[in-house]
């Protein structure tokens, strides 16, 4: 039993009581998939992240915005394990506690992230690079002795088709261009099927057709999925969001539609003299 | 049979193997054929210098699997190829058996001349060879397990895991230099007489020794072909080329590290016990930190990350190691030296990235 899930629904909430905690079952029956509160991380006194307090909806698609250096990535570096904050609680459902989990079991517990800059193997092919991401026993020796199955084999050629790489199966991912290489990640983070997709700007560098590919392929992923994306382009932004975040200096500035934020006078102002 | 098929899909591949092949049974059987004075037999010490290459192949290739794939410069790799060549001695020594110059049945010379009574116990079982070469994988095995686990987890890496590495062998270079380690101090285990109740001095036992080197040599070859082709294998390179990122597929990054160099390090062992019957002696000069920079050397000098480049820049380096020393002794580590500088400013990929650049350039 955690107290943080409990104070927070302390009022209004009758469920509590029968509130079974379920080893690696998501308990999302109140709504929220992730709770980050209070999460401050600073660098050599400079604080990256501060007070930050955010909850997404299971299923939901979240845009968050804010300038450079507004703490988007070190957010994320929070929820999947990268960094360590200094204070708070971060919250994967009801029960389980982040913070007391490493990189790996926060990805196999379904939080799973496109980086910034494309992280992608350039040394594996298009292939080979799913082939890692896909979801199944990450154990060394069932790695050494795992074999796709004809299944699995179709679920790569699936997404493949869906980031539109087929004709590059077989190439290695170090030739591909820069838009490319997003949408191997983007395949990469479909294949782990995860729960919580965090996605950090993945429309740096693509033509404007991947563009709008790219915002069809988040939209038809919410609901069975809860997203999370950065993005800087706001015509992008407003193609996908329902709600959004703004982040300024390591807290949340504001959340709304598209209209409200951008209409907020804080926000523009941040942004004008940003 | 999958290896083999495996191993034959690439041409390169296949062409090593059948030099190994072709070195492996022609030496040994042109041996045991032909008599003495026949234009092809090789002589005794053909035999076990070429022996003792294959073995050095062996360990080079090793080592390639943990830095050439994995990425880990592992600066203390002869270590476990010492602790592979002790367990093949410490049975060498018992086999002694009343032979020894002070003729004690059970306790080796060096312990007798210590006015030692009895057997430390971790002699035990050494005199049954089975046992042995268990401990031949076991000890190296061990050490780099226990080392690598407090190592990897810690997520120590680059330049301070390539010095404690270095540590780690000169921690035991100075350990088994003691006598009370019971290891036979600085002089080491030597003066063995059989192998299995062969002796080991004898022609045919060289020949079958080297005949197992090679042999050996090419079963470790074909089963790090097929680890580096598995999904295992694409892991490691991709731990090699960006470590955290495979931590956010769901992979223990320390657990594929731990297994490639425990693995390398049980291969390490293998060479080391095939290298010590053949050259008589293991002393605690094989622990020295220098021998492992040289097997970075070996590697460099082939090209990373092949598994045959290994195997060429054992040979050719020791070979030329050889021919050098015979000519002029104090010179060869300037000339290792000024070769490790001349590979990683003009040859990054060594021999076999030169060749693959000629091929490439002859067929354009
Ligand atoms: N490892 C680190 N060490 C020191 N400072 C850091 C570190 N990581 C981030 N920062 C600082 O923290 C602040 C927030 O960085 P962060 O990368 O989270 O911003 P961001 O909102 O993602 O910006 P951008 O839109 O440019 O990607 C920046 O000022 C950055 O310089
Ligand atoms: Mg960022």
């Amino acid at each position: 039993m955690n107290s943080f899930a409990e104070n927070l629904f302390d009022e209004d909430d009758k469920v509590k009581a029968s509130n079974v905690v379920v080893e690696g079952k998501v308990d999302i029956r109140h709504g929220p998939i992730l709770y980050m509160e209070d999460v401050s991380v600073s660098f050599d006194g400079f604080k990256a992240l501060n007070k930050l307090s955010l909850f997404i909806d299971a299923g939901e698609l979240r845009c968050m915005i804010g300038p450079n250096g507004a703490g988007k990535t070190t957010m994320m570096d929070v929820i999947t394990g990268k960094t360590k904050p200094d204070t708070g609680s971060v919250f994967f459902g009801q029960t389980i506690d982040l913070l007391e989990m490493d990189e790996p079991a926060i990805a196999q517990a379904g939080i799973c992230r496109k980086f910034q800059k494309p992280s992608v193997f350039d040394a594996l092919s298009v292939f080979e690079n799913l082939e890692l991401a896909l979801k199944t026993n990450k154990g060394a020796w069932k790695t050494l002795f795992f074999r796709l199955t004809g299944e699995q084999r179709d679920r790569i050629g699936e997404v493949m088709e869906t980031v539109g790489l087929t004709a590059l199966a077989h190439s290695r991912a170090g030739i591909l261009s820069h838009g490319q290489k997003q949408w191997l990640e983007i395949g990469m983070l479909l294949m782990q099927e995860p729960k919580v997709m965090l996605v950090d700007e993945p429309i740096a560098g693509m033509t404007h057709q991947e563009i709008e590919r790219t915002a069809e392929l988040l939209l038809s992923l919410q609901g069975e999925r809860s997203l999370v994306v950065v993005e800087h382009d706001m015509e992008f932004v407003r193609s996908i969001a329902r709600k959004v975040t703004v982040l300024h200096e390591g807290s949340v500035l504001t959340e709304g539609t598209m209209d409200e934020v951008q209409n907020d006078p804080r926000v523009i102002q941040v942004y004008l003299g940003g | 049979m999958k290896l083999l098929t495996l191993a034959t899909q690439d041409k390169t591949c296949a062409t090593v193997l059948m030099v190994l092949a072709a070195v492996t049974f022609i030496i040994p059987l042109c041996n045991l054929l032909t008599p003495a004075d026949s234009p092809l037999h090789f002589s005794a010490y053909t035999v076990s210098l070429v022996g003792k290459y294959l073995t050095f192949a062996l360990l080079g290739m090793s080592l390639d699997l943990v830095w050439g794939y994995c990425g880990i410069l592992a600066l203390g790799h002869g270590a476990f190829f010492a602790l592979g060549g002790y367990a093949m001695g410490m049975y060498l020594m018992r086999q002694i058996g009343t032979r020894g110059v002070y003729g004690d049945p059970l306790l080796p010379d060096f312990m007798v001349f210590l006015n030692w009574k009895e057997l430390p116990w971790y002699w035990f079982g050494f005199d049954n060879f089975g046992f042995a070469m268990l401990m031949v994988v076991l000890a190296p095995g061990a050490l780099a397990f226990v080392f690598g686990w407090l190592a990897f987890r810690s997520r120590v890496t680059g330049v301070y895991l390539s010095i404690i590495t270095q540590a780690l062998t000169y921690a035991l270079l100075l350990a088994f230099f003691r006598n009370e380690m019971g290891f036979g101090g600085n002089n080491g285990l030597t003066d063995f007489k059989d192998i299995l109740g062969f002796n080991i001095q004898s022609e045919n036992v060289r020949s079958v020794l080297f005949f197992l080197s090679g042999l050996a040599l090419i079963i470790a070859f074909l089963l790090c072909r097929w680890i580096t082709n598995t999904k295992l294998g694409r892991v490691v390179t991709a731990i090699r080329d960006q470590e955290s990122r495979v931590r956010f597929l769901g992979y223990r990054v320390e657990m594929f590290k731990l297994w490639i160099f425990v693995f390398a390090a049980m291969l390490a062992g293998v060479a080391g016990a095939l290298y010590v019957p053949q050259v008589g002696i293991i002393n605690p000069s094989e622990f020295t930190p220098l021998n492992s920079l040289e097997i970075v050397v070996w590697v460099a000098m082939g090209g990373r990350g092949t598994l045959y480049g290994a195997i060429i820049g054992a040979v050719v380096v020791n070979f030329s190691k050889t021919v050098l020393t015979g000519l002029m002794p104090d010179a060869w580590l300037f000339i290792l030296g000024g070769l490790f500088v001349v590979i990683t400013v003009l040859l990054p990929d060594g021999i076999v990235g030169l060749m693959r650049r000629n091929i490439r350039s002859k067929q354009a």
